[in-house]
């Protein structure tokens, strides 16, 4: 009887042929194709899976009734919404259509915000006791837990990420940090052991459209909990929670001015972090705008933390458990359509094992629904804006254009709204823009190294410094690796897991500064 | 006796597969997609009583009840009775011509302790009796002392005297204490010509789980990948609800595509499960559950 090992060896024969025979692999044609065989060549049969319609889940579309959307929403300043000017709409990237409208910010908006935002520090929150503060943080966490269903569905509809990880991963992580963070709020002397804290004043917080309610609680929450003041201004695509979340400070009872959020986009942004009455900068976006930040508050005296791009390697080494790396590169890269910027962008496989990782990564890709970002079945939803979905587009282009093969998930899309097929590159060199670039979209590169050294190497030789993850069943080899990465954050055989006590922030380009965890307060504090 | 040596396996990480078998709970299965995996369940099922208390007249109860699961509904049969090796011949008399199978546990079932002339002949005759399918227990003992040979060549030698009936080999997952321990035995099974693997005997607290189910299924798949050779998956014990059921089908459906989503593939070993689905398949005519006293137990 043949075994297994003599049979795997045959196998690897076989595909390596098949490989030369066609060098373009799109995940579909790679099924039983009566077109591309040619007839005189017969060909020994190549064991397939069929991942297809034989039983499939009905659409399971979550209920938008309960949480309707008004027409408009108003900038929260000083406890209060206020109305302002110049409209503009936030569209749901799934359908195209508008939502609702919110205002932009002027700078008169900014000002009367920091003011708010200066004198509640100044009257209340300053000389509030951290048990008193944090009970305020409770407070919003847990209101953030009654409310989850609500947050999820209408995160789902403004981002265009998928319910399923709204529900599961985006709005119980914003509970978390509120709760987490509250915690901290009396204890902040035996965070800082010798040591006497004090707050900054007035914190100017800017964040992405990416994970909308889960940064507005990443800034908030140690904003609050360190007694300093908050003006949040929400990206533009994206706005709908943390209005929502202002309702909620609102109902909490929050001193007013506390919390302050103002609508707009980048010029919005730049006069709210410029505003001179501003101590504390804190930026999570593209490392473009951080640069320019950073540079328009030189000689400010601003405290300033940036969390910015990355192109996070996921390193598998040939003694990985492969079935639950494969899972691993999925989340790293698909989570989120990819628009995160810890992603796992840039896979790099030992090379004795490209094959059977790309095997099992197509088979698995090929499971991957993408639609409906409100369907519960859904896991790959909408990119978030038109913009990104043509940058997403133009650098996958550029891929195909500089020699690297592509891979695509021919799956069907739905006709509106902003989608782009899971896809990888393999040949891929790390001098390509696709190597370099943050994509912030579901685009892996995959390329292959030799030794851990090569890895080190390869997964450094960047300008970012966000994230990276470790396969490896060999606990002595993932500690020296994660040792010798450059980069904040970097899982052992795990993908984007987060949690509110473990710090996350970047090396390099992709910012300085750290959120979560005892040294994510150290960005909101003096220390005496 | 042969000298089998195990092949390079990749390893297990348990914490991910526990996350992994964790998502395919979540799929939302409703309407018509519940309907078809309703179906689809009784269609899988391996209906089984394994009693010491086991009678003739239970097992052509079971039997009856197996060929027609609810009586005036559209619903498919049950794919197999199994049951004790003295029980086989009756359940193939009252089996005749409804196209369920019959399914056997032989091999000094539950423990397999004992000389494997004994197995093998308990084998040869309970096939001799009529059965189409023969359930087999490894033995662990050896599995676990790091003789694969042996148990290689058992599983070799209950094959032989299965002629044509189908192997089910159980690797009573629940003894083998991780999970890169069932891959090594999914993969030796299937290497000694194993036609399903099956997880469990049913007679430990420890039966069948998604994550344990998902490592085999792995295996299935990477062996079938590697050698083009099929094998079939049966979890067996602890799946007693629809609910339950349609979350393996999910975990099917996902990890080897359709051509697993059927009874010559994927089996559950199973006995309250059948009147749940039944209770589910009411419900979805008449939008109500109704007690268990409407349901037959046989």
């Amino acid at each position: 009887m043949k075994t297994y090992q003599q049979h795997e060896q045959s196998r690897q024969d076989r595909e390596e042929m098949d490989r030369k025979q066609s060098n373009r692999g799109d995940i579909k044609s790679a099924g039983p194709d009566v077109e591309s065989t040619s007839p005189s060549a017969p060909q020994p049969e190549i064991p397939r899976l069929l991942f297809g319609d034989l039983w499939d889940y009905d659409p399971a579309p979550e209920s938008t009734e309960p949480f309707p959307i008004e027409k408009r929403y108003e900038h929260f300043i000083g406890g209060k919404f206020v109305s302002g000017e110049d409209y503009f709409p936030s569209i749901n990237p799934a359908t195209e259509e508008i939502l609702f409208e919110v205002p932009a910010a002027g700078q008169k908006v900014v000002d009367q915000a920091v003011a708010a935002a200066r004198s509640a520090h100044q009257r209340y929150w300053k000389e509030l006791s951290g048990a008193e503060r944090g009970k305020y943080i409770y407070r919003i966490g847990r209101m953030i837990q009654e409310r989850s269903r609500e947050l999820a569905v209408l995160e789902t509809q403004d981002n265009g990420k998928p319910i399923k990880e709204t529900r599961d991963v985006d709005v119980p992580l914003a509970a978390a940090h509120f709760l987490y963070h509250a915690g901290w709020a009396d204890k902040l002397d035996y965070a800082f052991p010798g040591a006497k804290v004090s707050s900054l004043g007035v914190a100017a917080q800017v964040i992405p459209w990416n994970f909308p309610l889960l940064m507005a609680a990443w800034k908030i929450a140690p904003a609050l909990a360190t007694g300093n003041t908050v003006v949040l201004k929400p990206a533009e695509t994206t706005p709908l929670t943390a209005v929502m979340l202002a309702k909620i400070v609102q109902e909490a009872d929050l001193p007013p001015g506390v919390v302050n959020i103002i609508h707009g986009a980048g010029e919005t942004g730049s006069n709210l972090v410029q505003h001179p009455d501003v101590n504390k900068v804190a930026f999570t976006g593209s490392t473009e705008v951080g640069k320019l930040i950073q540079k328009s508050l030189a000689g400010s005296g601003k405290k300033l933390t940036l969390e910015l791009g990355g192109k996070g390697a996921n390193i598998v080494f040939e003694d990985a458990p492969l079935d639950q790396a494969v899972e691993g590169i999925i989340s790293g890269i698909f989570f989120n359509q990819g628009q995160v910027c810890c992603a796992g962008s840039r896979l790099l496989v030992q090379e004795s094992i490209l094959e059977p990782v790309l095997s099992r990564l197509r088979n698995r890709m090929a499971s991957l629904r993408v639609g409906d970002p409100l369907d519960k079945n859904t896991d790959v939803g909408a990119i978030n804006s038109r913009a990104q979905l043509e940058k997403i587009t133009s650098l996958v282009q550029a891929g195909e254009k500089e020699g690297a093969t592509m891979v695509q998930l021919s799956c069907p899309l739905p006709e509106k709204g902003f989608f782009f097929r899971p896809t990888y590159f393999t040949d891929v060199a790390q001098s390509h823009r696709i190597a370099q670039e943050e994509i912030f979209g579901p685009v892996l590169t995959i390329q292959t190294f030799r030794t851990p050294e090569e890895a080190v190497q390869k997964a450094n030789n960047t300008f970012y410094g966000l994230s990276a993850g470790i396969w490896s069943d060999k606990g002595s080899k993932l500690f020296k690796v994660a040792g010798a990465l450059r980069a904040g954050v970097v899982w052992g055989n795990t993908y984007n897991k987060f949690d509110p006590g473990s710090p996350f922030g970047g090396y390099k380009e992709s910012g300085f500064g750290r959120e979560g965890g005892l040294h994510g307060l150290l960005s909101y504090v003096e220390v005496k | 006796m042969s000298s089998y040596t195990l092949p390079a396996l990749s390893p297990v990480d348990e914490v991910a597969v526990v996350g992994r078998a964790q998502s395919f709970t979540k799929r939302s299965i409703k309407k018509d997609s519940k309907a078809a995996a309703l179906r689809l369940i009784v269609s899988m099922i391996d209906l089984t009583t394994l009693e010491g208390m086991d009678t003739e007249a239970k097992v052509k109860r079971l039997c009856r009840k197996g060929v027609t699961p609810l009586l005036d509904a559209d619903l498919p049969s049950v794919a197999a009775i199994c049951v004790y090796p003295p029980m086989v011949r009756v359940a193939k008399e009252t089996l005749a011509g409804s196209g369920v199978k019959v399914a056997s546990v032989a091999t000094a079932f539950p423990s397999g302790q004992t000389f494997l002339n004994l197995r093998v002949e308990e084998v040869r005759q309970t096939v001799e009796a009529g059965a189409d399918e023969i359930d087999m227990v490894i033995n662990r003992g050896a599995f676990l002392s790091g003789d694969y040979s042996r148990v290689f060549d058992e599983i070799v030698a209950v094959k032989e005297a299965c002629k044509e009936a189908h192997l089910k080999v159980i690797l009573e997952t629940g003894e083998l204490g991780t999970y890169e321990q069932v891959r090594k035995a999914s993969f030796l099974a299937m290497d000694a010509g194993a036609d399903f693997i099956k997880t469990s005997t049913g007679k430990l607290a420890s039966a069948a789980t998604l994550p344990v189910t998902l490592v085999m299924l792995e295996a299935i798949r990477e062996y079938f990948l590697a050698t083009g050779r099929v094998v079939g998956m049966k979890p067996a014990g602890g799946i007693k609800t629809a609910k339950q059921a349609w979350h393996y089908l999910v975990m099917v459906k996902e990890t080897l595509g359709d051509d697993w989503l059927h009874a010559d593939r994927f089996r559950i070993g199973a006995s309250s499960l059948l009147n749940d689905v039944l209770m589910q398949w009411r419900r979805k005519d008449t939008g109500r559950y109704q007690s268990g006293v409407y349901f037959s137990e046989d």
